[in-house]
Formats: C-alpha cells, structure tokens, sequence
C-alpha cells in the first residue's frame, strides 16, 4: 500500500493530509504557520502521521505547496497551490468546472476541467481585500473571535455597505459603522458582502460554471458560504475537507509520482 | 568549429549590441560636456533620419529611463518626482526622467545633454505630456507629430488607397515644417542627400531586423525575445539611420541564420515556446525572465520587439528615388503599426501561432503605462475565444519596484507551467491510446 503526503504551507496556517492510493485521507493536522515556516511544515507533518497512525518511512513521497511550498524541506517536490486546490476540489466533487479559494492573504478563482487541470486563474493582487485577512480585520476591529464572525453576520437584518476595498482602512470604516449606531452584525454582513463582491469578480474573469467549489480557511466561515451562494445564485461544493483542499491536492498529485516511480522500477 | 568559437558567434550580438549601447551614451556624456542639446524623441516614431541629417545627438528618455530600473536605481528617482508631487500613477518613465532632469541630467550611465527639441507621435498619450514638461523646465520647443490611426481594427488603408493617400500627404506636410524647425534650431541647412543615406541605412537595418525576428520560427529559439530581444531593440532605436546600425543588424542577421542552419538555440533548455505581451519587468530584469527560463520557457515571439521597434519589425524600404514622400508614407505605416501591436495584439498573434509553433502566451500588463496595459483583458479574452493556448495574465510595472511581488508573481508563473506541463502530459497520454 503506498501512503503519501501534501504539505500546504499558508501564509496564516500551515496543512498536511496523508491518503492512501484510494485518495482517502488517513491523517490530517491543521497548525499556524508562525514564523518559522520549515519547523511548520516539519510539525505539521509529525501531527497528520500521527493521526494516520503511520511513520514518516510509510510515506513515500511528498509534495510541499502554499507560499513555503519551498520550506518542506523534507518533500520531494513542490506544486502550486493554485494546481493543488483545483486537483482537490474535482477529487472532492468531480464535477468541478470552478474553484473558489479563500485563504488567509489570497483569494483565488480557478476554471478546472474534469481531469482537474488548469484551464485559467486569477488572483487577488498585490491586496488582502477580498481575503481572510479582511475577515481577520473585522474579528479585530469589532472584538468577536473568528469563527463567530459567519453566525453573528448571519443575524443581520440591516446590512451597511463597507465601501473601502483596503483592508487597513476597513477597521476604520467599521469604527465608524459603531460610532454611528449600526448593529455589530449588520456591520459584519456588510463585511462579508463586500469579501464576496471581490471574490466574484474574480470568478467572472475565469467564467462561473454550474458547479462551484469553495475551499480554503473562509470556507469554514458560514457566513460567507450563504454570501456567496446568495450572490451567485447557486449551491457551491463545500465539504468538511475544504481547508485541506490544497494539501489534498498536493497528497494527489503525490501519488501520481509515486505510482510513476513505482511503474519505472517495475 | 571548436565550442569556443561557437560561443562566441552565439553571444557576438548581445556583445556587440551592449557595446554600441555604451557608445551612444558615451556620446551623450560628450554632449552634455559640450554643452550641447539634443533632440528627445521615442521609439514610436522617431524620425531619427532627419534628427541625424541636422547632426543633432539623440536622446530617447523612455530608454534612458528604463536603464535607471535595470541597474535598480529607479526607486530614489520615483520617489524624487514623487516629492515633487508626481502621482504614484503617473508613467514610471516620466517620472524617473523628470528626476533626472531635475538633477542636470545625472543619470547612472553619466550625464544627459539637456531637451532642444522635444519631437513625439501621438503613439503614446504620455509623450505629450512628458514634451510639456520638458518645455515647463526647460522652454523646449515641441513638435507634435501626428499619425493618423487604424480607425477600427483589420481596417488599415494601403498606399493607393485615397484614404492612405491623404493621410499621407497630411504626414508629409508635417514633416516639411519639421525639417524647417531643425533648420530653426540647429541655424543648419538641410541637406537631402544625407537624409538619403540614413534612409538607406535605416532600410539595411530594417531588412536585417524582419529576418532576425523571423529566424524564430525555425526551432530551436535563436533568441529570447524578452531577454536578448530587449539588447537588439536598444540598438535599434538609438542607432537607427546609422551605418553603425545598419551593420550590427546585417551582422546579428547573419549569427542568427548560422544559429538556425545549425540548429543551435539560445536557450540552455527549451521546453515551452511562447509569447509574450506587453513591456517587460525592468526593476527585476533578469529575475523575471528566470521565472521562465527556469520552466525551460522561451518567448519566441513578443509584441515588444515590434511596436518599440518604431515599425521596423515590418521591413518596410523608403524609396530613395522620392525621400520625403517615402518618409511620411513608411512613417505613416511605421507609427501605425506599433499602435496597432500595442492595442490589438491578438491580430498579428494569431496569425502568428503555428509559424511559431507557439505553445502559450504571456500577458503582462504594467501599472503605470494604461496606453498598452488598459485592453490586454479584452485581447486575451479573445485569444481564449479563438484558441485553446494557454495564457497567463500577470500585472507588474516597468519602473516601480514597490508594485512587484516576485512571491506572487512566481506563484501564477510556476501555476501557469503547471498547467502547460498537465496539459502536454494529458495529450501525450491521449495520443498513446
């Protein structure tokens, strides 16, 4: 049985995930990336063997992906993220012609064909508008952890309009939001609405297909899933995994090698 | 031929080119020292074969600026002009030259003569402000040299046809009043008979560049249009009228055929041809093409080569029977035709493809020049329209090193082979069952 691995080094979190040749996951751990991004992916690792219950000498390869996709020091190769969350979204949901991914700095929009392969991408620029890290401005700014941030937006019944598309200026527009008396989940919607009009307009510059996956950290966010999906007007692929997509990605593409190595030396 | 020797006929060009670079800076240096002003014009239209029959030095700002990001000292000068209250959205160039001017001409090459002449096309909306702003600083005299444009796309008119015709008379009558200010401004006489020889040199030259850039179709690359392409162009507009100019290109020709008879390509490794579009990342040169070159990527091809060439891609021949007339009717083509590359590239990318056997294609809009980057999403939706290619889009800037992120920018490059490579691989995979 060949067990193999992706190592998604994020700018916020760090992801490793372990299948075996059926593409199942075995093991998983999810960290944060910290400032020592080699000890990350190497931790990162050591946590999803565990949970797999299996020992580094049972993986025989191992894609680095993420910005530190070059720190997994210990992998054998490197892949994008933008390549890794589109193979994961279609191993996850076949019929995947759109990925959205929304991570800590970067939102990408991907068109994949049904093999998973590329077929465009677009990303946030230069920016975080549109990103997590709006989000994380916003769980600063208004005091409110994270992950309340969707169920608390989701309680809204007079959205404001954040209007500013720079993440540093956001915290002052919601001071602003406070001080004149708006509710802090009408504040947090308008939040969420102004992630998901960025985030659309990427996904236009690559084509909305029927079947939309969303993956990433924000896809945890429910609020944002409503958003979108009410934005868009469809139902997006979101699964329990869609943090992990683009360490899944990478464990897949992982596999690919390693079989190919296996066939060579056959 | 031992691999000495072959080594050195493949690097002569890119030799020889810097080479020539470094003498017409030196004869600005020398000019400036003189005291002497020099004419500013640029690369979309220069009419540098009427600038040299008046003996006057040539200064081309968008290259002197240029050269301020390659040897990474752009950021003070941006900065400098920012000061000034320069927008950050203003063109890098502007800004790099009016910091430089600012600072009497001193720039990291040695020292520029001052602006006597500022002549521009309506190639480009910038020059005319840039022309403005030298005759703010400077009291320059600036002479607005307009071309008519293709009214709507494919629609261009051909000598013979009345509307070419009166365009060309229009061009012509412009250049009659251009002789007459250099005569104005340099108290010379002007003197056809030197005008006819910078013609038949700028003809040599473009002869010899239209080869050149097509030796590319027959594999292996026997240049990288990004890399080494950009070392011809210098060349080509800075030394164009001259025999010097004439001569480096018949020579580049001839490296070029040897390199294509013996299947020698420039590149240590070509696995994917491409082309690219746009102006390219000068503050980190050399690390952007890397980010290609490291995937096996040539650019076979780029619009760059043939609307900063001023229309010599073209390989258009003045007649020297006629001179004048000849001049407006090949500048008419000339300017024309760079607008054309920059606004609708897809055109002649399409046509261009197979020749070339390109494999995908590179689309690199640049902040601060809107006049090329402003429609690359409308061209490269139509090249997706009509083709399966694949394309990247990625935007920097050809100055501003503050807008570049290389992390970025090498994640969608490494993202972009990713998918070539998928692709290749599924085709092979498909073509084997």
């Amino acid at each position: 049985m060949i067990h193999v691995a992706g190592v998604d080094v994020g700018s916020t979190q760090t992801k490793a995930v372990i299948i075996d040749e059926e593409g199942a996951i075995l093991g998983r751990s999810l960290i944060d990336t910290g400032a020592d991004v080699v000890k990350a992916a190497e931790n990162s690792f050591a946590l999803a063997l565990g949970d797999a219950g299996l020992a580094p000498d049972d993986v025989s390869y191992v894609i680095g992906t993420g910005y530190g996709r070059y720190k997994v020091t210990f992998g054998d190769d490197q892949v994008t993220e933008i390549s890794c969350h589109g193979r994961g979204a279609v191993h996850m949901f076949p019929g995947t012609r759109t990925v959205i991914d929304m991570g800590g700095q970067d939102t990408k929009a991907i068109a994949v064909s049904e093999t998973g392969e590329i077929v465009d991408f677009c990303m946030n620029d230069k920016c975080a508008a549109g990103t997590g890290r709006f989000l994380g401005a916003a769980s600063a700014a208004l005091d409110i952890p994270l992950d309340d941030l969707g169920p608390t937006a989701l309680r809204a019944t007079k959205p404001v309009r954040i209007s500013t598309t720079c993440t540093v200026f956001a915290e002052t527009e919601i001071l602003s939001w406070l001080g004149k008396g708006k509710k802090i989940e009408d504040i947090l919607m308008g939040v969420h609405q102004s992630i998901s009009s960025r985030s659309i307009g990427l996904l236009r510059r690559v084509g909305i297909d029927e079947e939309v996956s969303f993956t990433g950290g924000v896809a945890r966010n429910l609020g944002m899933v409503h958003v979108l999906n009410e934005n868009l007007e469809l139902e997006m692929n979101v699964s329990e995994e869609s943090h992990f997509m683009g360490a899944l990605g990478a464990a897949l593409y992982a596999m690919d090698r390693a079989r190919s190595a296996q066939e060579a030396m056959a | 031929m031992s691999a000495e020797v072959q080594n050195e006929m493949m690097r002569r060009g890119n030799r020889e080119g810097s080479e020539l670079f470094r003498k017409w800076f030196q004869g600005l240096n020398q000019a400036s020292d003189e005291g002497k002003s020099a004419a500013y014009v640029f690369v979309m239209g220069s009419l540098a074969e009427i600038l040299h029959a008046f003996d006057m030095p040539i200064v081309m700002p968008e290259i002197t600026s240029l050269q301020t990001a390659v040897r990474r000292k752009s950021a003070d000068l941006l900065n400098e002009a920012e000061d000034h209250g320069y927008s950050p959205d203003i063109c890098g160039y502007v800004k790099a030259d009016y910091a430089i001017q600012s600072r009497g001409g001193e720039h990291p090459l040695g020292r520029l003569p001052k602006p006597g002449l500022a002549l521009l096309t309506n190639a480009c909306n910038t020059y005319l402000k840039w022309g403005e702003m030298w005759g703010r600083m400077f009291d320059t005299p600036l002479f607005t040299l307009d071309i008519p444009g293709t009214r709507a796309k494919g629609t261009q008119s051909w000598p013979g046809d009345p509307q070419f015709e009166t365009e060309k008379r229009y061009v012509r009558a412009q250049i009659d009043e251009l002789i007459q200010t250099c005569e104005e401004i340099t108290g010379k006489e002007f003197d056809i008979e030197r005008l006819k020889q910078n013609l038949e040199y700028s003809n040599r030259m473009s002869a010899a560049w239209k080869g050149i850039l097509e030796c590319n179709k027959k594999g292996p690359a026997v240049f990288n249009a990004l890399s080494d392409g950009t070392v011809y162009l210098s060349v080509n507009n800075v030394w164009r009228g001259t025999e010097e100019g004439a001569e480096y290109f018949e020579r580049l020709l001839e490296e070029k055929r040897w390199m294509n008879e013996n299947r020698i390509g420039a590149a240590k490794e070509e696995r994917h041809r491409l082309a690219f579009i746009g102006v390219p990342c000068y503050p980190i040169f050399k690390e952007f093409s890397e980010l290609f070159t490291d995937w096996g990527g040539v650019f076979v091809i780029s619009t760059y080569l043939w609307f900063a060439s001023g229309g010599n891609n073209l390989g258009v021949q003045y007649d020297l029977e006629d001179p004048l007339d000849s001049l407006a009717e090949v500048t008419l083509i000339h300017v024309r035709d760079a607008m054309d590359s920059m606004f609708h590239p897809e055109q002649v990318l399409l046509e261009n493809l197979d020749d070339f056997g390109i494999e995908g294609v590179v689309y690199h809009p640049i902040k601060s020049c809107r006049t090329i980057s402003t429609g690359l999403a409308d061209n490269r939706r139509e090249l997706m329209e009509k083709t399966d290619l694949p394309s990247l889009f990625i935007e920097s800037d050809m100055m501003d090193k503050r807008v570049i992120s290389v992390a970025q920018m090498k994640n969608r490059v490494d993202a972009f082979f990713e998918g070539i490579e998928m692709r290749k691989a599924t085709r092979l995979q498909e073509a084997a069952q």
